[in-house]
């Protein structure tokens, strides 16, 4: 599997770290997002009309939808991370990552204005932001008073690891986390998941890292 | 009020492949300016009515608020004919321009930011390095650096001991010259040219002049987008948000002596836009 891939890009890290969870090995091929904007060129709109990245070749198979992605790579590992069987699990897991799609362009929109100056209404991509961050550490506030730590149940699934790099990359447009309690405690346990990969901006725990002199001497 | 030896001073302000003839506005020391591109080649930078005095060097249009009282530096170096030149392009941080060189010139967070890239977690040790003002060219100079990194450039294909030389010729530049996996004997450059935006917003440019015949340009572009966004959300948290220059704020180690020599150089020259004088 060939995954077009942008390190600074959160949608495809999700792509990446979904992949290193599930131990599923990737073909990274880099694209020149920033400066170069390779994703609006001819080599790359003839795989993806959109001109986004991530997009996943797998043989014939062509995905440009990171939600997309995110399902193939789980259907393949088993579905443990998908909804399961009862209506109102898919339903609610669909939910979610049609939101992902909010956090995408307004959290998204406004780090992509502040951090590498592209164009965009930063006031306005930021109050949606907030809005959906409002929203989401409700049901998740919820979410934990009913003893589960993630968005559908107490396992993690794709909605989470869809909603969760935009989420951490708030700051990158000038939205702070600190208002979010239940954002951070979820965001905690996605990170403590093993198999969990780091991206600029998303740190790795270094608390719970091994003690580097821990080991005696033989 | 800025301080006029950093008005004298250069400053890059876009990527000459990416300016724009329409002109683009922008900030330089908390005064606007806009930035115009030209077909014909001559781009140029203007201030309130002004135009200000542009360079074309590096793969950047620079300019100056102020009367530079002399040229842009040079990177001899970065001229060899067969060195790969990279555009890294812009990223803007929330933070004091001279923060993010001083942050450039340290190696002790390696293994903390960059973990198992620049650094690992098992190698923290910062071993005694050379630091001095070079009085005949003003600049600072930190050389006979060394440190372990498990992938020091793109090129690296495993652990190293790689060896640093860090040089600061311009109060928001610095130039890192470092081992250079595929030819022992020769220095990778890399630099960082900030554009002080205001006292604590800055625009940052990365730049390399690399040997590799190895990695795709698109590689080389990610690995330093890669280390640089990694320093950035540490900079961004940084406190006193404008760098201190009063002994008495900080209490260095040998390992921060390229930055104690980069204040006191800084002092010494009143390049204080984004500094702190006096402990708040």
């Amino acid at each position: 599997m060939i995954l077009y891939d942008y390190i600074l890009s959160p949608s495809c890290y999700k792509v990446r770290l979904l992949a290193s969870l599930l131990g599923a090995p990737l073909d990274l091929r880099p694209v020149d997002f920033h400066p170069g904007r390779e994703h609006k060129a001819a080599e790359l709109l003839a795989l993806n009309p959109a001109g986004s990245i991530p997009i996943l070749v797998d043989g014939d198979l062509v995905l440009t939808e990171s939600a997309a992605i995110l399902a193939y790579l789980a259907a393949q590992k088993g579905g443990y991370w998908l909804a399961g069987d009862a209506p109102a699990a898919i339903a609610r897991h669909q939910q979610w990552l049609d939101f992902s799609h909010r956090l995408t362009q307004a959290l998204g929109g406004a780090r992509l204005v502040e951090m590498l100056h592209f164009e965009g209404d930063l006031a306005a991509l930021q109050t949606r932001g907030v809005a959906a961050l409002r929203e989401l550490e409700a049901a998740l506030f919820v979410q934990r008073l009913g003893g589960q730590s993630y968005l559908i149940r107490d396992t993690p699934s794709i909605a989470d690891i869809a909603c969760f790099p935009y989420v951490a990359l708030a700051p990158d447009g000038s939205i702070p986390l600190d208002p979010y309690p239940s954002i951070r405690i979820w965001m905690r346990a996605i990170r403590a998941l093993p198999g969990f990969i780091e991206m600029p901006g998303i740190h790795r725990r270094h608390d719970l890292a091994p003690d580097p002199f821990a080991e005696v001497p033989s | 009020m800025t301080s006029h030896a950093m008005r004298d001073a250069w400053y890059p302000v876009g990527l000459l492949s990416g300016l724009s003839e329409g002109g683009k506005d922008s900030l330089l020391l908390g005064e606007n300016i806009t930035v115009f591109g030209s077909a014909t080649g001559a781009p140029s930078v203007e201030c309130s009515g002004r135009t200000l005095p542009v360079v074309r060097r590096f793969g950047h249009l620079w300019t100056s608020l102020g009367t530079p009282d002399k040229d842009l530096f040079t990177i001899p170096e970065a001229d060899h004919p067969e060195r790969v030149r990279v555009d890294v392009g812009v990223v803007r941080v929330k933070c004091s321009p001279l923060r993010a060189v001083e942050n450039f010139l340290d190696i002790a967070h390696f293994p903390f930011v960059h973990t198992d890239i620049l650094g690992a977690e098992s190698h923290p040790e910062v071993s005694e390095y050379k630091v001095e003002i070079r009085d005949e060219v003003d600049e600072v100079w930190a050389t006979k650096v060394e440190f372990f990194q498990p992938q020091a450039a793109r090129s690296a294909g495993g652990g190293i001991t790689t060896e640093y030389m860090y040089r600061v010729p311009a109060p928001t530049c610095a130039v890192l010259y470092k081992t250079c996996p595929p030819r022992p004997g020769a220095w990778d450059v890399i630099a960082l040219f900030v554009q002080p935006l205001t006292e604590d917003l800055c625009d940052v440019w990365p730049w390399m002049a690399l040997f590799d015949d190895e990695s795709a340009l698109t590689d080389l572009i990610h690995f330093q987008q890669l280390i640089f966004l990694q320093d950035r959300s540490i900079l961004e948290n940084q406190i006193p948000k404008r760098l201190p220059l009063d002994p008495a704020k900080e209490t260095p180690t040998r390992a921060d002596l390229t930055s104690v020599a980069y204040r006191r150089w800084l002092k010494r020259h009143n390049f204080t836009y984004g500094a702190q004088l006096v402990a708040g």
